[in-house]
């Protein structure tokens, strides 16, 4: 099947009838990556934060303390403010499908499209029950002010599915033939729920809950350190830190899962994640080094790990980057890197959500070293980092495809000029809408929390 | 009726919508440009704030929906539109990151610095958005957008008298729009002032936006000979004269100071003349170059998005069905509150 798709791919005449001849296809590629990066950390918030939002406002209902309100309140107006963001920054992504990628589109825009309507519909329901849900504060009953919240809880996660349904796609293409070149028989429900979907998913939703947890606790962690200890804060720190400490040990436990399956389905792409040149049994896993003439170089082995890891078996043989012409290899280091990054931070994180855990199931109390919260303040930037890692991993690990083994990247492109000012202006752009909704939290942050409910 | 016309009523219903209420919303942008200084614009400036707040999200989600129906239903046809019109489109999508975040950040401004330097970014971008959204429109509906992977030209495509036309045309018709509905808002509010004030923007709006369309027809007739043909004979004709009917009926309607009823007849005239625009180039979809037929993506896919979409409109339309309702009823108002006022000891 994978063969004869290869195949196929060479003999992709497309809709167009032509190859693209696009002198800039770096920055393309550049200019997708970057926004994938600016709009990824606000899907963690779209999963993750919605249910921590009612969570607090479920104990407010509970117990009618007023802290809990002004903190459901003051985070239900974060969430505004980065859904708000996370519109535009979509809006984005998918103009940039067809501003960037027509020849993808013109192709396949039909194989996958239905997942885009049906995220389009939950993207719908979305805004319209966070606009009722923040500013129905104090003008909703408080029953009705938290139902509202619910269809925001259901929407973050049906839409975010229905995204990864198409990565997942475009990792493990299916519903679709190619006939002369053509691509016919779109099945798109086959399509959908045929790819890797659903260890992705699984994956990504842990990974926003850790995201948006670690990032909100680390703000009441700092606030801790400088003795802003009152129920308010402490409510935010330890909602938010019990979210992401027991996301993060599941993490290791669902990467796994994802590792197996790229290891079955994409092994040239688990090739690349630990730069194994030759096709090897009983192979090694190593810790740092970079990749160079079909080996690492100056990384720490650990014996047969890899076998293990990727198969369960440490006598497993694990395909190496040889078993592929060169031109059909992803860029190893990036990768390599991407993919040791995010797996040297996920493992520290799930050492501190242990940590955390462990302390709170034993002493029933929070920890009381400094350095705890430090670390929690740390791991905010570190999830972060882990997940645009995991991203990086993935995406370049599936180059020079945009559809895994049926259409090459370069074949995708527009044929359109200019595209590095276009890349210049996004980049300016981003980097002054980063720092605009810096300065937007921060002035938040500064209100007092009492502000929340005296009015 | 077959399936792909099926969709093209959806992409039209789509575009009216987003064309109505996000239109709206970029003449609000609009009228707070040209609101005059931090002083005297501040009455102003502080209801757009009251009447977008609530629903620019929701408002916006229709251009994704226009989008990924276009997409999916007409792959190749979607693929040569956002190649070639990469200009306008490109310039459109960085217009939405302004407008968005710039009036997300307004609210929080501490200074009437700040808070103007943020409004001017608003507003502009809420200019240009609309004008490069029309100028697209032009180009598709002038024929200038060939079949290909960008192969028609890069600037003549949207910098040409049909586009030029529509883009202005697309910006006056939000400008229009947003002050009926905002004079309707203000009489909600009990703000006599405001309300004369958006009164008399609409029925200047108003004028000036119904000769732009009269000018443009002859425009269209030079420069684009087919579309003109559609608008002026059959159904195209009907509906010219129906959006006509319906404009100069909400010019009268505000005028009485009906505002509840004008707000529909504004709403009706955008419908018409969109409409018109998509009978005028039956049966192309790329004027010139596709037909509808020819350009449809195979059965079962449009089977499957159609039944799909038909599910997510039961959840859909009564949870807009609710926001609107507690818009309207004014349950999600904020308070008015001119800007500038807060910054002021």
């Amino acid at each position: 099947m994978t063969g004869e798709l290869t195949f196929a791919a060479e003999h992709l005449a497309g809709a167009f009838g032509r190859r693209a001849n696009q002198p800039d296809l770096l920055q393309a590629r550049q200019m997708q990556a970057l926004s994938f990066a600016v709009h990824i950390p606000l899907v963690c918030f779209g999963i993750a934060f919605p249910a921590m939002v009612l969570f607090v406002e479920g104990l407010w209902l509970r117990t009618g303390e007023p802290a809990y309100k002004a903190l459901a309140k003051r985070w239900s107006k974060v969430m505004l403010i980065l859904f708000a963001v996370g519109v535009v920054t979509g809006t984005i992504l998918s103009f940039e499908l067809g501003l960037l990628w027509p020849a993808f589109m013109a192709n396949f825009g039909d194989v996958f499209g239905l997942a885009f309507a049906l995220e389009g519909i939950s993207f719908f329901v979305e805004a319209i029950f966070i606009a009722i849900y923040v500013y129905g504060w104090d003008r909703l009953s408080p029953r009705a002010h938290f139902l509202a919240g619910v269809p925001i809880v259901v929407a973050g996660i049906t839409g975010s599915l229905m995204v990864l349904t198409v990565n997942g796609w475009m990792n493990h293409p299916t519903g679709f033939d190619i006939v002369d070149g053509k691509v016919v028989n779109a099945h798109p429900f086959s399509a959908l729920f045929g790819g890797n979907l659903w260890h992705e998913l699984t994956h990504m939703y842990v990974a926003g809950y850790m995201v948006a947890g670690f990032l909100v606790a680390g703000v009441y962690a700092y606030a801790w350190l400088k003795g802003r200890r009152d129920l308010y804060h402490r409510a935010g720190l330890v909602v938010a830190l019990s979210f992401a400490a027991l996301a993060a040990p599941v993490q290791v436990v669902v990467g796994d899962w994802a590792g197996r399956t790229v290891a079955d389905r994409q092994p040239t792409k688990l090739a690349a994640f630990e730069g194994v040149g030759t096709t090897t049994k009983g192979a090694d896993f190593h810790i740092l080094g970079y990749y160079s003439d079909g080996e690492v170089k100056a990384g720490i082995p650990i014996p047969r790990l890899l076998s293990i890891l990727a198969k369960h078996d440490p006598n497993a043989t694990v395909q190496g980057l040889d078993a592929v012409p060169a031109e059909d290899r992803p860029p190893v280091n990036v990768v390599r890197y991407a993919f040791q990054t995010m797996v040297g931070i996920g493992t520290l994180l799930a050492l501190l959500g242990v940590l955390y855990v462990a302390t709170w199931l034993r002493r029933r109390r929070l920890p009381r070293s400094v350095w705890f919260y430090r670390a929690v303040m740390a791991a905010g930037p570190l999830s972060l980092v882990a997940l645009i890692a995991g991203w990086t991993t993935t995406e370049v690990g599936r180059q020079p495809w945009v559809v895994y083994q049926v259409m090459r990247t370069s074949q995708a492109v527009t044929d359109a000029r200019g595209l590095w000012v276009a890349y210049i202006l996004l980049a300016a752009v981003y980097l002054m809408l980063m720092g605009a909704v810096a300065w937007l939290l921060r002035r938040l942050a500064r209100r007092p929390p009492e502000a929340e409910v005296a009015s | 009726m077959t399936l792909a016309d099926l969709c093209v009523v959806l992409i039209v219903a789509g575009l009216i919508a987003y064309t109505v209420l996000g239109g709206a919303d970029f003449g609000a942008g609009f009228w707070d440009l040209t609101a005059g200084g931090a002083k005297r614009g501040a009455r102003v400036r502080g209801m757009v704030e009251r009447s977008m707040s609530p629903v620019w999200e929701a408002n916006h989600v229709w251009l994704i929906f226009v989008l990924v129906v276009f997409w999916t239903a007409f792959p190749t046809a979607f693929a040569s539109v956002a190649s070639t019109l990469y200009v306008p489109l490109g310039l459109a999508a960085l217009g939405i990151i302004f407008r968005g975040t710039a009036f997300a950040l307004r609210g929080q401004a501490a200074t009437i610095n700040e808070a103007r330097t943020l409004g001017a970014a608003f507003a502009l971008s809420s200019v240009i958005t609309p004008f490069c959204f029309g100028a697209a429109v032009g180009g598709i509906a002038s024929g200038r957008v060939p079949v290909g992977n960008a192969a028609g030209d890069a600037f003549s495509s949207w910098l040409n008298p049909t586009s030029i036309v529509i883009g202005a045309l697309a910006v006056l018709t939000g400008a229009y729009l947003a002050a009926v509905f905002m004079a309707g808002d203000a009489r909600r509010a009990g703000l006599p002032d405001l309300e004369r004030t958006f009164r008399d923007r609409a029925l200047g709006a108003g004028v000036v936006t119904g000769a732009l369309a009269i000018g443009a027809l002859f425009v269209v007739r030079d420069d684009a000979r087919s579309l003109y043909d559609g608008l002026t004979s059959g159904t195209g004709l009907a509906l010219v004269i129906a959006s006509a009917v319906c404009g100069a009926a909400t010019l009268a309607l505000v005028w009485g100071a009906r505002f509840e009823l004008a707000r529909v007849s504004a709403a009706g005239a955008v419908t018409c003349i969109i409409v018109g625009w998509a009978v005028a180039q039956r049966p192309y979809l790329l004027p010139g170059h596709l037909k509808l037929e020819q350009a449809a993506a195979s059965h079962g896919v449009l089977e499957a998005m159609l039944i799909s979409l038909g599910v997510g409109f039961l959840v859909l339309v009564p949870s807009l069905a609710l926001l609107y309702r507690l818009v309207l009823q004014g349950r999600l108002d904020k308070d008015y509150e001119p800007l500038g006022q807060r910054f002021e000891p």
